[in-house]
């Protein structure tokens, strides 16, 4: 397949030397060890620090969500594979302003393998940590034969609103609190139309009929639980919703962000027809729309697909959504 | 050739690095396949960054370093260049394995029994995954038991343990994953090998090969 790259080896160093390059307003890229990108002022006297990190291939998830009001620095691993202890640490220190650190980890395995190795490794070095999981995708039912729920879009909400939380001078714990909250009631899944290719493998992570779809996706290019044939949207974003209204449940009353999340080759006209559907759904059950985010903002390469994200809200977690944040993908307020 | 005594020295241990570096490189298209099918395709090609690292390394260590200086080698390189889950994994196996060996300046059976039972006892206590989780576990688990049962001879311990891990990965094949990325397919993992314990397999044939 076709990759606008010059050598499968290099796509992520080549990646973020492109993304440090074009803001420098907002970050810097520590390379020694290789690929962490911190908040250019960071660490930020007296605010706990946030980190997160995973397997590259999400963008602009998660370096396009460090600056103000949200990360304090991320991590990128190789493609699809979770950064290595060494570079976590890093980005652990650079970020501690004595007030502790907060990690977002993604439920994957080696995510957080590698994450509580190097959680372990600065409590060594005296900085203090707090690990929170995110787990949203309800695409994964039976958690306990499983390696659980895994950290999809929902991932965006938490470091969004734990990062505001950091911003206004909360402490490590009720930073990680907020984080815990804001999992608790986000809930996702998504589907693929076609598979994605990670560059230096060279072949589609799976293989999809023309009329098929994968319904219930994670985002390293894995497959989902369930293939079928393609349906009208309408009917699409039924079998995504339904699951996730179900799951926490949402109910009659209840306020929501919902996200609209592209993964990476869907065209924004598609999203939107995705979100008149998810809107009508949620006002046929009577669930307030309080706000709403449209865009390709937690990505799988070049796959086309979709995921949903709601996240119940109440005065206080909306407070912190609206608060100002400027990083290179999202930025209001401010 | 085995040292003294018929136990293993250090120049074993590095012998078996270099044929696992080997053995990666040659299979690294096979074992990312397997990947590709129930986890994330990338199995291969980050166990080869790996142990390409650990060759370049060992270039550095001093001649006659014991077994447990060239494990514990392998283990710092492998969690600093791996990533993913097998990472953590392998580094810890091998980490707990180089602790088991100690300042011994060579391995006899019942020291590569203890080498081999504490890596396998790393991966479990990091992975928390059991036997039958379609998991490099079952691979290791039934070498550490051939191994333990193989007698005095460290080439019958390595050959059985080697042949016991090819037969429990070949068994992952009609397993339901429990752990990892494939236990999101369910019935779908169905019919295809786990990667972890054919990479295991790979390990110990190749331990077993230089012995």
């Amino acid at each position: 397949m076709k990759k606008l790259i010059n050598d499968p080896a290099k796509t992520v160093d080549e990646g973020v030397a492109g993304f440090a390059a074009a803001h420098p307003d907002l970050v810097r890229v520590v390379v020694d060890p290789p690929f962490v990108v911190v908040r250019k002022d960071a660490p930020v006297q007296g605010k706990v620090g946030i980190v997160s990190g995973g397997g590259s291939g999400h963008e602009p998830l998660h370096a396009g969500y460090v600056g103000y009001g949200m990360l304090d620095a991320a991590v990128p691993g190789a493609m699809f594979t979770s950064p290595t202890p060494d570079p976590i640490l890093e980005a652990t220190k650079q970020v501690d302003a004595g007030a502790g650190v907060l990690h977002i980890v993604k439920n994957y395995t080696g995510d957080v393998l590698n994450f509580e190795t190097a959680a372990d490794l600065a409590l060594a070095e005296g900085i203090e940590v707090q690990t929170v999981i995110t787990d949203d995708d309800v695409a994964v039912k039976d958690s306990l034969y499983t390696a659980g729920r895994r950290g999809v879009a929902g991932t965006l909400l938490v470091e969004k609103i734990a990062g505001a939380a950091a911003q206004r001078g909360d402490s490590l714990d009720q930073v990680a609190e907020v984080a815990r909250t804001v999992n608790s009631r986000v809930r996702s899944m998504g589907m693929a139309l076609s598979p994605c290719t990670v560059p230096h493998a060279g072949e589609p992570s799976f293989e999809l009929g023309e009329d098929e779809v994968e319904i219930g996706i994670g985002i390293h290019g894995e497959p989902g639980r369930e293939r079928i044939a393609l349906e009208p949207a309408d009917r699409m974003v039924d079998r995504l919703i339904e699951p996730i209204l179900e799951d926490l449940p949402f109910q009659q009353g209840d306020r929501v962000i919902l996200l609209v999340n592209g993964m990476g080759g869907t065209p924004l006209s598609e999203l939107y027809i995705v979100f008149r559907r998810a809107a009508e759904v949620l006002q046929e059950r009577g669930i307030e729309l309080a706000r709403s985010l449209v865009g390709s903002y937690v990505t799988s390469l070049e796959m086309q697909g979709v995921s949903l994200t709601l996240l119940q809200v109440d005065d206080e977690l909306l407070g912190l959504y609206d608060a100002p944040v400027e990083t290179a993908a999202l930025r209001w307020g401010r | 050739m085995s040292g003294l005594g018929g136990g293993l020295d250090g120049a074993w241990a590095r012998r078996w690095a270099e044929a696992i570096a080997e053995g990666v490189a040659d299979r690294k298209a096979e074992l990312t396949a397997l990947d590709r099918a129930i986890g994330d395709g990338d199995h291969g090609e980050n166990l080869d960054r790996g142990f390409q690292a650990v060759l370049g390394k060992l270039e550095s260590l001093e001649e006659g370093a014991t077994p447990g200086a060239v494990l514990k080698l392998v283990a710092t390189t492998l969690i600093s260049t791996v990533g993913g889950a097998s990472g953590p994994l392998y580094g810890t196996a091998f980490l707990k394995a180089s602790v088991a060996a100690g300042e011994r300046e060579s391995l006899d059976a019942a020291a590569l029994v203890e080498v081999l039972t504490a890596a396998r006892d790393g991966i479990v206590a990091r992975g928390k995954a059991e036997l039958g989780d379609k998991t490099m576990v079952d691979a290791w688990t039934p070498a550490v038991d051939a191994a333990a049962a193989a007698g005095d001879d460290v080439e019958a311990v390595l050959d059985a343990a080697a042949s016991a891990a090819e037969a429990g990965a070949a068994a992952t094949e009609p397993l339901i994953a429990h752990k990892g990325r494939a236990s999101y397919l369910g019935e779908r993992a169905q019919g295809h090998r786990d990667p972890g314990s054919e990479s295991t397999a790979l390990m110990l044939r190749a331990a077993a090969a230089v012995a």
